[in-house]
């Protein structure tokens, strides 16, 4: 642990290209939310900063319901897709044994495939079977009265289904690591003292496999929160995202500083949570 | 192979195995149908999607393209990766905390955010969009892969091999050359091809970075809108997959030989046999 000069000279690029090409970028964002408007290059200096974007976003009821929308659908993707994944994770570290490899192994191929040909045959299903009308059926429902929070999801049933899918091996992951952690004699400890095995299951497994449950629902919640393509390939009319707004703002529907500031909400909406979660992870060590 | 005759988790692991593989069965299932609609009964057999793919120069060029940015991106990441990873590890460096936590951001922040703020960046600079910014927005989005997956590896081997070398005489670019580097190697592999399958297979940062000339997975979403070439496209990417397939299935297999070898003597930690993907996973959490 010496040799400062060696040790600058293997980390100064990475710092550099990090501050170059992540953290300029973002900070860039940042002050081109506050310009009025698009005329003249970046370097035009010649204008007021204006909080008027974000007066735009915060006032303007609608960006604010999607940006809402787009978290609850991604909450519910995230979810689903760690509740269905548990149970994969659970028979992977305590029933699979000698072949628990071969068995991660199988499940992990399909996420090595690629995200986007997986949307697109789901695409392809939906169109084949029919089930791609499911989206315009539930227009059809939501005429008949259907309950606002519930209508949000019937018109994403498509995107959530695929996106559900697609993250399922991914999410098994972090669990399967969390549960693999769990030192085995704690389990025969508990039942040595009589706890049956679905209080052990209650009382010692799940609270020690919650760091890699919730470190799974984030690794699915954060890039679902930005998404944009799925519910445009899979998705209805009326699936989209508050993406699918941003992506609008900078390529079609020009008004890069508004789509700056959507972006820069969303960001500070991701990693507040992020950072709360965390900090709820390292609280739940200090009280153990 | 359960216990206490309880097949129930044994039947839900298969079921859900099965639905997983199931798109992309359909996707083969396409890709050898003879129409360009999946209809059942299937109408025959035919290879001759994959023969048009093969003469398909635009579709070859754009599998050129993703090749080239996921070459560049994953050699620039792992790079860049590997002596990060060295220097947070071996050296008492100011702030290399605060380092380590800026170089994994990048898994925290959406793409389209990170997509839309590197737009502003080459914007600004009125720099072209060209397969360089999008390889330049891969390196980032990479580099928190290759930084984990390369310590991983180092933290496992104790410094004094290190020290001992020094304490013979050998610099200290000797001593990376010579003992670090060797030491390192299947790591550095596992994170060029982790990092090589992350760009290969990347659009939201692309769709925001890519000039004319597209990459494979823009292509990709561009020829949805012809039914007719579609078939085509399916039959790349299953060639691809088989592609991708491969090199994991190697890396994987580098990574287990390299850690059985070197790391025997050590108590081997959980995942030292865990698939390359895990291994990123479990140093993140």
């Amino acid at each position: 642990m010496k040799r400062q000069p060696a040790g600058w000279a293997l980390i100064g690029p990475p710092w550099g290209w990090l501050l170059l090409f992540f953290v300029a970028p973002l900070l860039l964002m940042a002050i081109y939310s506050l310009r009025p408007d698009m005329s003249g290059g970046l370097f035009n200096l010649d204008w007021t900063p204006t909080l008027k974007h974000y007066r735009t976003i915060l006032e303007g009821e609608s960006y604010l319901l999607l940006l809402g929308t787009s978290v609850r659908v991604a909450f519910v993707i995230a979810a689903m897709s760690t509740l269905l994944a548990y149970p994969l994770a659970y028979f992977l570290v305590f029933r699979a044994g000698k072949r628990a490899p071969l068995f991660l192994t199988l499940l992990i191929i399909p996420f090595w495939t690629s995200y986007l040909l997986r949307i697109i045959a789901w695409r392809i299903i939906l169109r084949t079977t029919g089930l791609y009308a499911l989206n315009s059926k539930v227009l059809l429902l939501d005429s008949f009265g259907a309950g606002e929070p519930f209508a949000i999801g019937l018109y994403r049933v498509t995107v959530i289904i695929t996106l559900t899918y697609v993250w399922i091996p991914f999410v098994a992951l972090p669990i399967f690591a969390g549960l693999q952690r769990i030192d085995r004699s704690l389990l025969e400890a508990a039942a040595i003292l009589g706890s049956p095995p679905w209080r052990s299951f209650v009382r010692v497994t799940l609270p020690l496999s919650l760091p890699g449950v919730i470190a799974g629902f984030l690794m699915v919640f954060i890039p679902t929160v930005g998404e944009y393509v799925t519910p445009v390939l899979v998705g209805g009319s009326r699936s989209s995202l508050i993406g699918n707004i941003i992506q609008t703002f900078f390529g079609s529907g020009i008004n890069w500083p508004l789509g700056s500031a959507m972006a820069l909400i969303m960001l500070v909406g991701v990693l507040g949570l992020t950072i709360l979660v965390a900090r709820l992870i390292d609280l739940r060590r200090y009280l153990e | 192979m359960s216990r206490r005759g309880f097949p129930l988790l044994s039947l839900y692991y298969l079921g859900l195995l099965l639905l997983l593989y199931f798109p992309i069965g359909v996707l083969v299932l396409f890709s050898v149908n003879d129409g360009t609609t999946l209809a059942f009964p299937l109408r025959g057999l035919t290879v001759h999607w994959y023969q048009d793919m093969l003469g398909n120069r635009v579709l070859l060029n754009a599998v050129r393209n993703s090749a080239l940015v996921a070459l560049f991106s994953s050699l620039c990441a792992t790079t860049l990766g590997s002596a990060a990873a060295i220097g947070v590890l071996r050296f008492d460096i100011r702030g290399k905390l605060a380092f380590v936590a800026l170089a994994l951001m990048p898994l925290l922040v959406p793409f389209l955010i990170l997509g839309v703020a590197l737009l502003i960046l080459f914007a600004a600079f009125d720099i072209p969009r060209s397969l360089l910014t999008v390889a330049i927005g891969h390196t980032v989005v990479s580099l928190p892969y290759t930084l984990l997956i390369v310590m991983a590896r180092l933290v496992g081997f104790p410094s004094n091999l290190e020290e001992a070398a020094e304490d013979l005489g050998a610099s200290y670019a000797y001593t990376l050359r010579r003992v670090i580097l060797p030491l390192i190697a299947p790591g550095m592999l596992a994170a060029w091809l982790v990092a090589f399958t992350v760009s290969f297979d990347e659009f939201v940062l692309t769709s925001f970075l890519i000039g004319r000339d597209p990459t494979l997975p823009v292509f990709i979403v561009g020829q949805l809108r012809f039914a007719n070439r579609f078939p085509q496209v399916v039959a790349l990417a299953i060639v691809v997959m088989l592609v991708s397939l491969t090199l994991v299935v190697i890396a994987e297999w580098v990574q287990r030989a390299g850690s059985a070898a070197s790391l025997s003597r050590r108590a081997s930690p959980a995942g030292a046999a865990a698939p390359v993907g895990l291994a990123a996973v479990q140093t993140g959490t």
